[in-house]
Parts: C-alpha cells; structure tokens; sequence
C-alpha cells in the first residue's frame, strides 16, 4: 500500500498518550454525527460525543471507547483530545451494566430534581462501554 | 558553659529529628518521583488544549461570546491550591503571598481552596471560602477538576464574579518551583499566540464557533486546573523533599557542632578534675 495513504493520529488524554501512530482511517461519533476520516480531509474540529472509535490500520482495526472530548484535523495530521478513552480490555461489562441501569432508572423517574441530561450521558457511556466490551 | 549532660541531651534530640527528617526526604522523594511521572504524562494534553484553544480565539476575535469578554462584576473567583501539610518550605506561603500580595482586594475576593493549608490561613483573615476541597489534593482525578470548573462557570455565567483565576505552583523542574496566578476567564493567550495561529488559521467547525465554544471552554479550563492540581502536587513533594534534605544537613552541622562542644567540655572537666586532685595532693604533702 501506498505510504500517502496513512497520516499522523494522536489520540491523547489528560493522563497518557492513549495512541499514536499511522493510520489509514478513523471512525468516530461527533455532534454532528458519525464521520470516517482519510488523509487530506479539509482542516477541521468537531466535538467527540460517546461513541466507539475505529482506528484503521493495514488490515487491522483497533477499537476504543472514548466520551467527550474534541477532535482536531490539520492537512495530515488528527489529534483526538479526549477526557475519556478505553481498550475493550480495560472495561468492565458489569460495571456498565450497572451504570445503564443505574441511569434508565433515573430517566424513568421523572424527578425535576435529577438532571436529566447528565443522565442520558451516563446512559450513552455505559451502553458505548457495554457494545465494545462485547467486542473483545 | 552548658554542662556535658546538657550538651549531650541537646545532641540526641537534635539526632532522632534528624532521624525524622531523613525519612520524610525519603518519602518525599519517592512521592515526587511518582506525581512528577504523573504531571509529565499529562503535559501533551495541556499543551495541545492551549495550541487548539489559541487557535480558536485567533479566528474567532471578532464573535461575541461571554467567556470571551469581561463581566461587570467586580468579585474574582481564586481556585487556591495548597498542600494539607506543612513542612515543605516556603511551598504554601509562597502561594498565599500570591493573593496577599496582589492587588486584589479582601470583598472582591471568593475563595475555592483545594488544600487545607491556604483556608486555613484565608479563614482566620476573614475572606469568603466559597468551596473548600482538602481531600482533592492528596490525589487529584479530572472528575475534582470537573466539578471545581462547573462550579466556578456557573459563578460566572449568573455573573456574580468578573474573573476566574488559579493560584498554584507552577512545577518547572525538580528543584524550580514557581507560584503562579493564572487567569482562566475571561480567557486570555499570548498575543503573540495567537498572531502565530492567525497564520495558518484554515480551520472548520462543526458545529460552529459560538457552539465549538460553549463546549470548549469549560474542557479548557478543566485540564487547566487539573495540570495545576497535578504540577501543584509534584511540586509540594519536589519543595518538602528540599526542605527536608536542608533539616537534615542543617541537623548534621549542629551535630558536629555539638560534638565539638562536648568533647571541650569533657576535656574541661577532666582537666578540673586534675587540677583539684594535683592541688589537693600537694596541699596534704605540705604538711
């Protein structure tokens, strides 16, 4: 394959370098929707929301989960700035089911006194972490 | 001159505070070590949060925002970080004497303090604490520096206070630690900055600015107080680590000191002693 195929994709957090390296394509959720990005798209930033993001290798894919954050793409370079990111490996299903429970049930409740939003949040998270932990 | 027992009592308390003091340089160093590793690795996120935000305001000078322009308010919300405990120099008080030494007056000020030495000292001289956080600093996560952003923002967005600002310790290197006050909002950078992102400044957003914004920000200033939190602590450890290790060679001289003292006193009393028994000798051979 063509080296001008793969750009530059940093994915970091306020704790590590979550990954970084060449890649071919990267999926991922925004606030706008899912996009797939190659090299050479236009120079943008978009608002990471909960979602799974695919990093596409050589005939590889690599998955993680990452919630909020922002994702940045210059001529040939991303760097995705994400508050959260996970391996499959370092998710824990039973604690995401627990917390989709945990938040479905405050949804159903109706409380004025629960912020709702931070709730469909919390159930967006648990339910990303849950499909990709399936995954492994 | 102070007695022998005297002297040697001195000596063995000044040598077991020695004892103290050599430990805590011990743990000190092996928990710098620890939040230094720490403060490194988050070091790439900050800088790039900077670069983008940098970026983002070079482009979008003209858009009317209002974290972007100052409040009427007068009042200036402080996030004052500071240690739980003392022995590490001159580390807490350097940071109080950011706010003492200012210009800020005492009304204006609202204080969220993280560590339990500056509410301490700001209690006792009557300023506001707003918030008090004293357990986030023995181990800062990002969800402490959350909940510390969204409570100032929501300060500042029902404009009770005109300005945001974070006094901590900026951690330079292992022994270079510099108090810094640093203002989050209304968000300024470098005018030189932002001069050098205007040049290449072909950036899209979706969503747009405004909203890019709205959403930006607080993440900003969230991974600006959770690098101060983090520098901050590896700083406490970097400053009580010198500390210590100045108590313990301060301790060693006084010890040597005292040693000295003591044998010249043991050698006093000897030759006293000597001096008596010859006089005492002689005045009974005289008879």
């Amino acid at each position: 394959m063509a080296d001008d195929k793969y750009f530059d994709l940093e994915v970091i957090t306020p704790d590590r370098i979550f990954w970084k390296g060449k890649a071919f394509m990267l999926e991922l959720n925004t606030s706008e929707g899912e996009v797939g990005i190659y090299k050479h798209h236009i120079p943008m930033t978009m608002i990471v929301v909960p979602g799974i993001m695919t990093i596409h290798l050589d005939g590889e894919n690599k998955e993680a989960a990452v919630h909020s954050g922002f994702i940045e793409i210059t001529d040939d370079r991303i760097t995705v700035m994400a508050e959260i990111a996970e391996w499959p490996e370092e998710i824990d299903a039973n604690r995401a089911r627990e917390a989709q429970e945990r938040a479905e049930r405050r949804l159903r409740t109706h409380d004025p006194k629960i912020d709702t939003s931070r709730a469909e949040v919390a159930l967006r998270k648990a339910m990303v972490r849950l499909e990709l932990s399936k995954m492994k | 001159m102070a007695s022998m027992r005297d002297i040697k009592r001195r000596r063995n308390s000044i040598a077991s505070t020695q004892q103290i003091t050599k430990a805590m340089k011990l743990v000190s160093t092996v928990k710098l070590q620890k939040t230094k590793a720490r403060a490194e690795r988050s070091k790439p996120y900050f800088d790039k949060m900077y670069e983008v935000v940098t970026s983002m305001l070079a482009k979008s000078g003209t858009i009317e925002h209002p974290y972007l322009k100052p409040q009427a308010s007068a009042k200036k919300a402080v996030v004052l970080i500071t240690s739980n405990r003392g022995l590490a120099g001159g580390y807490n008080s350097n940071v109080i004497k950011l706010i003492t030494g200012s210009d800020m007056k005492r009304e204006d000020l609202l204080l969220f303090t993280v560590g339990n030495k500056g509410k301490e000292y700001f209690s006792r001289r009557d300023y506001t604490i707003a918030k008090e956080y004293p357990e986030v600093i023995e181990n800062p996560m990002l969800a402490d520096a959350r909940e510390i952003c969204a409570e100032v923002l929501e300060l500042y967005a029902k404009g009770e206070v005109g300005e945001i600002y974070v006094a901590y310790t900026y951690f330079k290197n292992t022994v270079v630690h510099e108090p810094t006050l640093l203002k989050l909002l209304p968000v300024e950078v470098d005018p030189s900055d932002i001069e050098a992102a205007r040049s290449n400044s072909l950036m899209n957003y979706e969503p747009k600015e405004e909203e890019a914004l709205d959403l930006i920000i607080p993440k900003y200033i969230t991974s600006i107080l959770y690098g101060a939190l983090v520098e901050s602590v590896a700083s406490e450890n970097g400053a009580r680590m010198q500390a210590m290790d100045s108590a313990t060679s301060n301790a060693d001289e006084m010890i040597d000191k005292l040693t000295l003292q003591y044998n010249r006193a043991r050698q006093g009393s000897i030759t006293q002693e000597l001096t008596e028994i010859i006089a005492g000798a002689n005045a009974t051979n005289e008879r």
